[in-house]
C-alpha cells in the first residue's frame, strides 16, 4: 500500500452567491487506487471535483497535487497537469464525427494551418483498439447510442494519459456489458498507477471497484475509510445521517380488474411487437437492456411517438391515442425518463411546473388561488424541499425536481401512472420516498407501469415484470418467480418468446 | 413583521428596466425642460403607439422562442387594402372608383381578419414544418410587401374621417391612438398572465418537448401566437394609415418590425425563449420612445441617435444574459 498521496485537498470552501456549497472539506487520494465519493445529491461531490479541475476555483482551501500546491483556473490547466474528468452530463458535438469529438480542442496538425485528418483517424482507431471498443471513428456522434457516446467520453478522458481520472456517474447510461468493459479499463489504469476518483450512486458497483470511500453530507466531510471496512447499510447511514430501514417498502395489495390491454403494439423499428395487460392496484415493472424499446413503448402509448400498428384498450374500450393531450384526457400520465429534456420547464416556477399538465381545470381567467393551493398541497404531500413555490424549478436538486414532476402528474388524477426510470440520478432519501409513494398509489387502486434498469428496484417494487429485448416483449414473470437470472435470460434472448408475452 | 421590511435589492432587480426609464426621463427633463410639457408627452406616446402595439405582438413570438419579421410588411399590406376601402365615392383618384366608402367598423374587422389569416398561414408553416421562424417570416415579409405593391402602385389617400378616427381622432382632447395602445397593453398582459394560452406559450418557449409531454398542443398554440402577432400588426397598420391619412405600399410600416423587436428585447423578452413580462416590454417601448423624442428635442444628429439606440439594445441583452446566467 502506497503511503504517499497523489492528491491532498484540505479545508476546501466553495461559496456561490447565497449558498455555501462546500464547508471546509478534505480529500486524500492514493495513486493506483479507486477512491469513491459518496453522498446524496447536493452533498458537494461534483462541486468538489469542479473545484479541483478549475471549473469553479475554491473560495478558500489548499490543493496539493503531486507534492506541489496547485490552483487550476481552467480544465485545460488541469488536463495539462494530468487530471482529466468524465462529466455526468455529456456535451458531444452531435453533427461532427467521433474522431473530431475525441480530439476536440487538441486536433493533430500537419502544419500550423492544416488539420492532420489521417493521424486523427489513426490515433482514434489505435485508442479504441487499446481499450477494446467497437466504435467507428467516422460515424457522426449523433448516430451513436447514449451508451456508446459515454464510452467515447471515457476513451477521451483516458487518452490524456492523466495521473488522475475523475468519473462522475459514468455508468448511469451504460448497459451491463459496457459497465464490465469500463471496469476492465479502470483495472488497467490502476495497474499504471493512475488514481481514479469515482462518483456513483450504485452500491454494488462501488463495493466492487473501490479501494477507499469518502462520504460527504450537505457540503461537509463525514469520513474516509477503506471500502473493505464498510458495507451497504453502514454507508447509507453515513450518507443520510440516519437509518434508512427499508429500501423497497413493497406492500402486497389486491390486484383488480384489467385497466389497460395492449396487443401487438408497434412503432417503426423501435417497438416491434409489444403485448401486455395492466391491472388496477398493480405495479408492472418493465425490465430490459438499454435500447430494448421500453421507453419507446410507453412513449407510443402516450402519443409522443407515432403508432404504426397494434391495438390498445382502456377499461374495455378501444382507444386510439395520437397525442399526450389525448392520453391525459384518457387519464394516463407519463413521468418521462429525460427530466431535463422533456420533463421540467427550467425557467418556470414550481407552481407553473406543477400546474402545467392540468391548466384546463383552472378556467378563464386562470384561477391562481386554486393553482397555489394545489401546488402547496403536493409540495407538502411529497415533502419537496424548496424555498417557495415561486422558485424556478431549475434551482432545485434532481430529486426535488422529480418530486415536482410527480406532483404534476398526480394533479391530473390519472388511472394509469407510467414512470420511466423514476429514481435515476436522485439521492437515496428521495428515492425511497418515491418508492413508498408508488406503493401507496398502487394501494389506492391506481395502475402503475414502472420502467427501471436497476435490477433491485424493478424486482423490489413490481408485482409482475415484463421483459423486452430489441423491441419485442420476450417474457412476463410473476413476483413469485422473480430472479435476476431469469430476467437477464429474457432480456438477452435473441428470439421473441411470443407465448410468454401473450400471457398475463 | 416581515411585510414591513422592504427588499429594495429584489425590487430593483425585478424592475430594473423601469428604473432605467425613470433615470432617462429625469436626464431628458434636466437637459430640456420642455420635455415634460403635456404636448410633448402626448406626441411621444402617439408616435410610439404603432410600433408599440407591434412590439406587444412580437413579444409573444419571441417568448415562444421564435421571431416575426413579417409584421412591418403585413401592417403595410393591411394599411393599403383597408385604406382603399374608405376612399370617397366621388374621389376621381380612388383605387376602386365607384366602390364608395365602407363603414369604418366593417373595414376595421376586415383588416383584422386579413391580419389573422396572414398570421395563420405562416404560423401553420412554422408549427407543422418546423422551419425556423426567422426564415418563414422573412419569406412572408417579402410576399406581403410585394403583394401591397401589386395591390396598388401608388399611395392610397383621401381616407374617410371615420376611418381616420382611430389613428388621429381625439376623445376629450386625448388621442384615441394612445387609448388603443393602452388597451392592447392590457390585453397582452391579460393573455400572458391570466389565460391558459399565456401559460402554454411560456412553457413552449421554455421547453417545447416538456410542454408537449404535459399535454399542450404545441402546434395549435404556435399558430395562435403568430395569429395574435399578425393581428397586432394589422391593427398597427390601420392606425398608421389613419394617423398619416394615407397608405403607401412601398413605405408604410417599412422596417417597423425591427423597432418592435428592439422594444420587446430591451423590455427583457429573452430570445432563448420562456422569459417575458408585458410591463417590461411597455418600459422598453417607452425607453426607445424617450430616446427618439429627447434626442430630437436636443437636436442630436439622427445617426448619433441610432448609435445610442444600438448600444442600448445590445447592452440590455448583455445585462439580461448575465442576470439569467447567475440564476442558473
Amino acid at each position: 500500500m502506497s503511503q504517499e498521496y497523489i492528491l491532498e485537498m484540505t479545508d476546501i470552501v466553495k461559496e456561490f452567491p447565497g449558498v455555501r456549497a462546500l464547508k471546509g472539506v478534505q480529500l486524500k487520494v492514493r495513486p493506483g487506487t479507486v477512491h469513491t465519493l459518496m453522498g446524496e445529491n447536493g452533498a458537494g461531490k461534483s462541486t468538489l471535483m469542479k473545484c479541483l479541475i478549475g471549473i469553479h476555483p475554491p473560495t478558500s482551501g489548499k490543493i496539493v497535487y503531486d507534492g506541489r500546491e496547485v490552483h487550476f483556473k481552467s480544465t485545460l490547466e488541469a488536463i495539462k497537469a494530468g487530471i482529466s474528468m468524465i462529466h455526468q452530463e455529456l456535451s458531444p458535438v452531435p453533427e461532427r464525427s467521433v474522431a473530431e469529438n475525441l480530439w476536440l480542442g487538441r486536433v493533430p496538425m500537419k502544419n500550423p494551418f492544416m488539420v492532420d485528418h489521417k493521424k486523427m483517424r489513426e490515433d482514434s482507431i489505435a485508442l479504441f483498439e487499446k481499450l477494446g471498443l467497437d466504435v467507428d471513428p467516422d460515424a457522426k456522434m449523433k448516430e451513436l447510442s447514449v451508451a456508446k457516446m459515454q464510452m467515447v467520453e471515457i476513451a477521451k478522458a483516458v487518452s490524456y494519459d492523466s495521473r488522475i481520472v475523475i468519473m462522475d456517474e459514468p455508468t448511469s447510461a451504460l448497459t451491463d456489458v459496457e459497465v464490465e468493459h469500463l471496469f476492465r479499463i479502470i483495472a488497467e489504469l490502476k495497474e499504471k498507477n493512475v488514481a481514479i476518483i469515482y462518483i456513483s450512486h450504485k452500491m454494488d458497483e462501488i463495493f466492487r471497484i473501490s479501494d477507499d470511500i469518502s462520504v460527504f453530507r450537505d457540503g461537509e466531510y463525514v469520513t474516509t475509510d477503506l471500502a473493505s471496512n464498510l458495507d451497504h447499510d453502514k454507508l447509507i447511514t453515513l450518507m443520510v445521517g440516519r437509518e434508512v430501514t427499508d429500501m423497497f417498502p413493497k406492500v402486497e395489495c389486491p390486484i383488480g380488474e384489467t385497466v389497460l390491454k395492449v396487443e401487438h403494439l408497434s412503432a417503426g423499428r423501435a417497438v416491434k411487437d409489444v403485448s401486455f395487460e395492466l391491472h388496477k392496484g398493480e405495479i408492472l415493472g418493465f425490465a430490459g437492456l438499454v435500447g430494448a424499446g421500453r421507453t419507446e413503448t410507453v412513449e407510443t402509448l402516450f402519443g409522443i411517438r407515432h403508432k404504426t400498428g397494434g391495438r390498445v384498450w382502456k377499461d374495455g374500450k378501444e382507444i386510439d391515442i395520437r397525442s399526450p393531450e389525448q392520453a391525459i384526457a384518457h387519464k394516463i400520465a407519463l413521468l418521462t425518463e429525460d427530466r431535463r429534456g422533456n420533463g421540467i420547464v427550467g425557467l418556470l416556477s414550481i407552481k407553473e411546473n406543477t400546474a402545467l399538465a392540468s391548466l384546463k381545470r383552472y378556467g378563464f381567467p386562470l384561477n391562481h388561488k386554486k393553482m397555489i393551493s394545489d401546488t402547496e398541497e403536493y409540495v407538502e404531500k411529497l415533502r419537496t424541499k424548496t424555498p417557495s413555490i415561486d422558485t424556478p424549478i431549475q434551482n432545485l436538486s434532481g430529486g426535488n425536481q422529480q418530486k415536482v414532476l410527480v406532483g404534476r402528474w398526480l394533479l391530473t388524477d390519472p388511472d394509469i401512472l407510467i414512470v420511466d426510470e423514476p429514481t435515476r440520478g436522485i439521492d437515496v432519501g428521495a428515492k425511497s420516498e418515491i418508492h413508498a409513494l408508488l406503493t401507496q398509489l398502487a394501494g389506492e387502486g391506481k395502475a402503475i407501469i414502472m420502467i427501471s434498469s436497476e435490477m433491485p428496484e424493478v424486482m423490489g417494487m413490481s408485482d409482475r415484470i415484463v421483459i423486452m429485448h430489441e423491441g419485442y416483449t420476450t417474457g412476463v414473470i410473476d413476483r413469485s418467480d422473480f430472479s435476476s437470472e431469469l430476467i437477464l435470460k429474457y432480456a438477452t434472448s435473441e428470439t421473441s418468446d411470443q407465448a410468454a408475452a401473450g400471457k398475463s | 413583521m416581515n411585510s414591513k421590511s422592504f427588499d429594495f435589492k429584489k425590487f430593483a432587480s425585478q424592475n430594473f428596466i423601469w428604473l432605467v426609464l425613470i433615470a432617462l426621463v429625469i436626464i431628458m427633463g434636466i437637459a430640456q425642460p420642455s420635455f415634460f410639457s403635456v404636448n410633448n408627452l402626448i406626441t411621444l406616446l402617439s408616435g410610439e403607439a404603432v410600433k408599440g402595439i407591434m412590439a406587444f405582438g412580437v413579444m409573444f413570438a419571441i417568448l415562444s422562442k421564435g421571431i416575426d419579421l413579417t409584421i412591418g410588411a403585413s401592417a403595410g399590406l393591411v394599411a393599403c387594402i383597408t385604406a382603399s376601402l374608405v376612399q370617397p365615392a366621388d374621389y376621381a383618384n380612388a383605387l376602386h372608383p365607384g366602390l364608395g366608402t365602407l363603414p369604418a367598423p366593417v373595414v376595421l374587422v376586415i383588416g383584422l381578419l386579413i391580419g389573422a389569416a396572414i398570421g395563420a398561414v405562416y404560423g401553420a408553416l412554422i408549427a407543422y414544418t418546423k422551419i425556423p421562424p426567422f426564415i418563414a417570416t422573412l419569406g412572408a415579409q417579402l410576399i406581403c410587401r410585394a403583394s401591397a405593391k401589386i395591390y396598388t402602385n401608388r399611395p392610397v389617400s383621401n381616407l374617410s374621417e371615420s376611418f381616420r378616427f382611430l389613428g388621429s381622432g381625439k376623445i376629450g382632447g386625448f388621442p384615441v391612438i394612445i387609448l388603443v395602445f393602452i388597451v392592447m397593453f392590457i390585453i397582452s398582459a391579460f393573455l400572458l398572465t391570466q389565460t391558459r394560452f399565456g401559460k402554454n406559450v411560456y412553457a413552449i418557449g421554455g421547453n417545447d418537448q416538456a410542454a408537449r409531454v404535459a399535454g399542450i398542443n404545441v402546434e395549435k398554440n404556435l399558430i395562435l401566437v403568430y395569429v395574435f402577432c399578425s393581428v397586432c400588426a394589422a391593427l398597427a397598420g390601420m392606425l398608421l394609415a389613419g394617423r398619416s391619412g394615407s397608405a403607401d405600399p412601398a413605405n408604410s410600416g417599412l422596417n417597423y418590425e425591427l423597432d418592435a423587436i428592439a422594444a420587446a428585447t430591451v423590455g427583457g423578452t429573452s430570445h432563448t425563449g420562456g422569459i417575458c413580462r408585458a410591463s417590461g416590454v411597455l418600459a422598453g417601448i417607452l425607453i426607445l420612445g424617450v430616446i427618439n423624442n429627447g434626442l430630437v428635442m436636443l437636436k442630436v444628429d439622427d445617426n448619433m441617435t441610432n448609435i445610442v439606440k444600438g448600444l442600448i439594445i445590445v447592452g440590455s441583452v448583455v445585462l439580461d444574459m448575465r442576470k439569467n446566467a447567475k440564476k442558473a
